[in-house]
């Protein structure tokens, strides 16, 4: 990978009593199809336990599988947008025991996986490597009852097969991380990547995302790759960045007393804000891989790769080329990370495609919109480019929009309507003179202290003034006549 | 059976039947009877129900009454080795794991006998789950061979061989992972075809070997198993290894003979036979060279090692077939102290020795830091028995040899002794390994009186000429009978 830094990768850099962290991370999303990886049960989230089930997928005698179609096309997007390559591929199953794995193995790929050798590109200009993107079957989902939500000391366990065979994606990262913060950069760009490409809605809290890192630390410069502990249970970026931190530390404490890290796999506890022993190599399973033999090698055409690669449009990395082109140079690149998220890029697209500045459209798109888009029900693209465009020609002012985009998203009624409805008709110039005059001769104090040379007053007059016109007063207008007659008097 | 509908071979049964000459009724009543009178002294079945059958039937007469007389098999009575899944019966595959167990679903297979109208007699007795070579290791019962009660049927599809060569059933179902159709195919005096890996769907078969089942049929006729064979012979988009397409015609090849067929006796095989099997195979070789087809020996080293290749791969894949068995979500469940205990308890009680073996043996195959020396090599092997195949069928339409090494042996004979009994799979192993078609022909029967069986193997997908060879060797058989005055 680049060996030589960025000012932001420096920034970003995780040193603890002379060693640096060396991470990998295993993400596995849930693939957002119509069906189940090898039966037509429904995959969908939150149905009652154990009704998008039937032979197939609760592993009954006699049952066989075949491979949804889609879930390739899906993985096969992954890949390609993850810069992979696309190959032939095999099943292999991996065979352990527990209650929620209906089979009593796993279909996952082994040796030869779908998408192979790609890597991912960081906002930071980091660049990740990414070993493999292949598919498998999710499990069911197990729930023991009882006070401590632990299987050895509960009465009893509830096992919810809905979530058995939901085509999974595993993306393995090469170690190329080397701090919490590029691992949150990383499974957020990755997540970015997966929800633009429409594969996943990519939401950790409901488990369609699930984040594993392998951690390890070596003295700082070296380049051997020391023992690394498996951390589990990741369920936010908060506490991935967190356990990869304690994790480092831990690694770093035990080289520092003269022991060492053992192979094992770790659970991060979000009470305790630790992690801990979930068990150790000697004690982990013998999977006993081989291929599996009800189903055929996956052979991929090229045609149907190229077709897939044509339908990526709107990764994170091309949005954000999109926007840094549009402003031509101007630089706004945190209001463009928050624009280029998935559910407020196609505004900001539209509203720069339909001519209105680019400017603009990022300031309303990054600072105003993305804070309503949740509720925006009935705010669309068009009326959006018809807000700014009554702003740019100045027909609205400023905090005029944004009243109005906030009126928008509530509900379904045209611009012109709403501005009729909330009497958002600008006012005159005129008007604004004798309103801002108004605010000056009830704030002499203030006034004189603006003469005398105090900028910072600016503001408190404009807000004033913008709240005696409820908001319809033009802000810019506002600063231009309030230094109009601040020269009069000097 | 004598001159009742039961005698009818299944393609003139169902023509009697469309005819209105008997009505399925009548048959049912016959299977009622003969299974009444034979069922108590060889044991075939796990599951009959007379009342079912009898319903059924008068349902399929009602039907003929209106006119509605399609169906290949209308009114034929078929049983299903009890390893395939169906939702009004229920299914054990021999263990007592499986105990009580009630399908939701049901087997494409049986899906289509019951489509064609043909009438479910019963769950044949088995090896449990398919892992045997006398039908001994089933659960529940030993079935006897019909030709000698003291012997063993053959397995693992003892039950479906013994209801047939009985009478109980006209056809009947069986599955073939290393031999379990065709070897007691041939200790029973009956028909059995092993199809070209698939060939036929196993959705709804409970899986031994995934790689190597292939479900065939059974029959007293190399034309009633033609039949059935066209009848489940068909793509199912529910097994990804189900072959894609048409499958040939098979009844068709009644009389094209063997003119100018090539041949090949597989020396290899025939040497690892007893005199009497040998000196049958070498008899059934002489008749077809007079028949006009060129018969030749042909040496197949490769073969030799199926036997050690399978023992290894078998296993292999039924020791993860056999992991759903946990006592989860159906069948046994013996609780435990803990969810270890339950699963330990439950497998402990449920299965089988002969099954725990293979479990074993297979889990060892496959364990990290074995794979190489046992999986990797028996899938080599595999890979060299295939190749050789290839070779010898540039010059051969054919191969010949013993399904079976001896006649039925006694039951209890090699029970405990399981390398002997594996040594019964060493002449059908092969054609499972390379996935091809092969067919055990009914020639006679030893000094004792109990049948001998002789197989003829082909290349994946040529079932339309095996069947040709197989109905002249039938045609040749009743000649050699004649001829030495049987």
């Amino acid at each position: 990978m680049s060996k030589s830094r960025t000012a932001k990768e420096q920034e970003m850099s995780w040193v603890y009593e002379g060693y640096e962290l060396v991470v990998g991370l295993e993400v596995h999303t849930e693939l957002k199809t119509s069906s189940k990886l090898f039966c037509s049960c429904a995959n969908t989230f939150g149905s009652t336990p154990n009704t998008n089930v039937c032979p197939v997928c609760l592993g009954l005698p006699g049952t066989l599988p075949v491979l949804n179609r889609k879930v390739v096309e899906l993985a096969i997007k992954i890949g390609l947008a993850l810069n992979c390559e696309v190959r032939k591929s095999t099943f292999h199953r991996k065979n352990y025991f527990y209650p929620d794995l209906p089979k009593g193995y796993q279909i996952s790929q082994y040796d030869l996986p779908i998408n192979s050798e790609g890597y991912l590109d960081l906002p930071s200009g980091h660049r990740v490597g990414i070993e493999r993107a292949h598919i498998e079957e999710d499990t069911g989902k197990i729930t023991h009852m009882g006070s401590s939500g632990r299987m050895d000391k509960s009465s009893y366990s509830l096992i919810d097969y809905n979530r058995a065979g939901v085509p999974l994606t595993e993306i393995v990262s090469a170690p190329d991380i080397y701090s919490p913060d590029q691992a949150r950069e990383y499974v957020s760009e990755l997540r970015g990547v997966l929800v633009a490409l429409g594969v996943s809605d990519g939401r950790m809290e409901e488990g369609s995302l699930r984040v594993d890192a392998n951690v390890s630390v070596r003295p700082i410069g070296s380049s051997e790759l020391r023992t690394r502990c498996e951390i589990k249970n990741l369920n936010s970026l908060r506490s991935l960045v967190r356990a990869i931190d304690y994790e480092g530390k831990r690694h770093v404490k035990l080289y520092r007393r003269g022991e060492a890290p053992i192979q094992e796999t770790r659970h991060w506890d979000e009470n305790k804000q630790r992690t801990d022993s979930l068990r150790s190599k000697e004690e982990a399973n013998d999977y006993r891989y081989f291929l599996e033999p009800d189903l055929k090698a996956l052979a991929p055409t090229e045609s149907l790769v190229l077709q897939i690669a044509g339908e990526i449009v709107d990764t994170p990395r091309q949005k954000r080329a999109f926007l840094v082109e549009s402003l031509a140079g101007e630089e706004m690149a945190d209001q463009i990370e928050k624009a280029i998220d998935h559910e407020l890029f196609p505004y900001v697209r539209h509203a720069i495609e339909a001519g209105i500045s680019p400017r603009l459209a990022v300031a309303r798109t990054a600072n105003e919109l993305a804070s309503i888009i949740s509720d925006a029900l009935y705010l669309t693209e068009d009326r959006f480019v018809e807000v700014l465009r009554l702003e740019e020609s100045k027909e609205i002012s400023s905090s005029q929009a944004k009243v109005l985009l906030n009126a928008l998203c509530q509900q379904d009624q045209s611009v012109a309507d709403t501005i009729e409805s909330l009497d958002l008709k600008k006012a005159d110039d005129a008007h604004t003179r004798n309103m801002v005059e108004a605010v000056v001769s009830d704030s002499p104090a203030e006034w004189s202290r603006f003469v005398e040379g105090q900028e910072q007053l600016m503001g408190f007059f404009v807000g004033k003034v913008m709240k005696l016109t409820s908001g319809k007063a033009d802000g810019s207008v506002v600063k231009d006549i309030l230094l109009q007659l601040r020269a009069t008097k000097n | 059976m004598d001159g009742g509908p039961l005698a009818l071979d299944a393609c003139s049964l169902s023509e009697a039947v469309r005819n209105k000459e008997i009505s399925v009724t009548e048959v049912a009543n016959a299977v009622v009877s003969q299974i009444e009178q034979k069922e108590p002294l060889i044991g075939a079945f796990l599951h009959l129900d007379h009342e079912a059958l009898l319903e059924r039937a008068a349902l399929l007469d009602q039907k003929i009454a209106k006119g509605e007389i399609s169906g290949r098999l209308l009114g034929v009575p078929v049983a299903l080795k009890d390893n395939m899944v169906t939702s009004d019966m229920p299914t054990t595959a021999g263990s007592k794991i499986l105990e009580g167990w009630r399908p939701p679903y049901d087997s494409t297979v049986a899906k289509l006998v019951i489509s064609e109208k043909g009438i479910v007699v019963g769950k044949t007795n088995l090896d449990e789950f398919a892992m045997g070579s006398s039908t001994e290791n089933s659960a529940y019962k030993v079935t006897r061979n019909p030709h000698d009660l003291s012997r063993v049927p053959g397995g693992s599809s003892g039950g479906s061989a013994a209801a047939v060569a009985s009478g109980m059933s006209t056809l009947a179902l069986g599955s073939d992972t290393g031999g379990s159709i065709r070897q007691p195919a041939s200790l029973c005096g009956v028909v059995g075809v092993k199809p070209t890996y698939g060939y036929v769907s196993r959705y709804g078969l409970i899986a031994f070997a995934s790689s190597l089942d292939q479900i065939g049929p059974f029959a007293r006729t190399v034309k009633d198993a033609a039949l059935l064979l066209e009848v489940i012979g068909e793509h199912d988009s529910m097994d990804s290894t189900s072959i894609l397409g048409e499958r040939p015609k098979l009844l068709e090849r009644e009389a094209l003979g063997v003119q100018s067929l090539r041949i090949g006796i597989v020396s290899e095989l025939v040497d690892n036979c007893s005199v009497e099997v040998k000196e049958r195979v070498l008899a059934a070789a002489r008749l077809l060279e007079e028949s006009g087809a060129k018969v030749d020996t042909v040496s197949a080293k490769a073969v030799t090692l199926g036997l050690s290749a399978y023992y290894v791969i078998a296993p292999a894949e039924a020791s993860s077939n056999l992991s759903r068995y946990d006592g989860v979500r159906f069948g046994l469940r013996k609780d435990g102290s803990s969810l270890t205990d339950m699963f330990l308890t439950t497998r402990t009680q449920g299965f089988g020795d002969e099954v725990k073996r293979r479990i074993m043996l297979g889990t060892y195959a496959l364990s990290s830091g074995y794979y190489d020396q046992y999986y990797g090599k028996a899938l080599a092997t595999r890979q060299l028995i295939q190749r050789q195949f290839d070779e010898i069928y540039k010059d051969f339409d054919l191969l010949l040899g013993p399904t079976s090494p001896t006649t039925a042996f006694l039951v209890g004979e090699k029970f405990n002794d399981p390398m002997s009994m594996y040594m019964n799979d060493v002449c059908t192993i092969p054609s499972n390994l390379a996935g091809h078609p092969a067919i055990s022909v009914p020639f006679g029967v030893d000094q004792s009186g109990l049948p001998i069986g002789v197989q003829l193997l082909g290349p994946a997908m040529s079932e339309a000429l095996l069947f040709q060879g197989a109905f002249e060797l039938e045609r040749l058989a009743m000649q050699y009978l004649e001829d030495v005055g049987v």
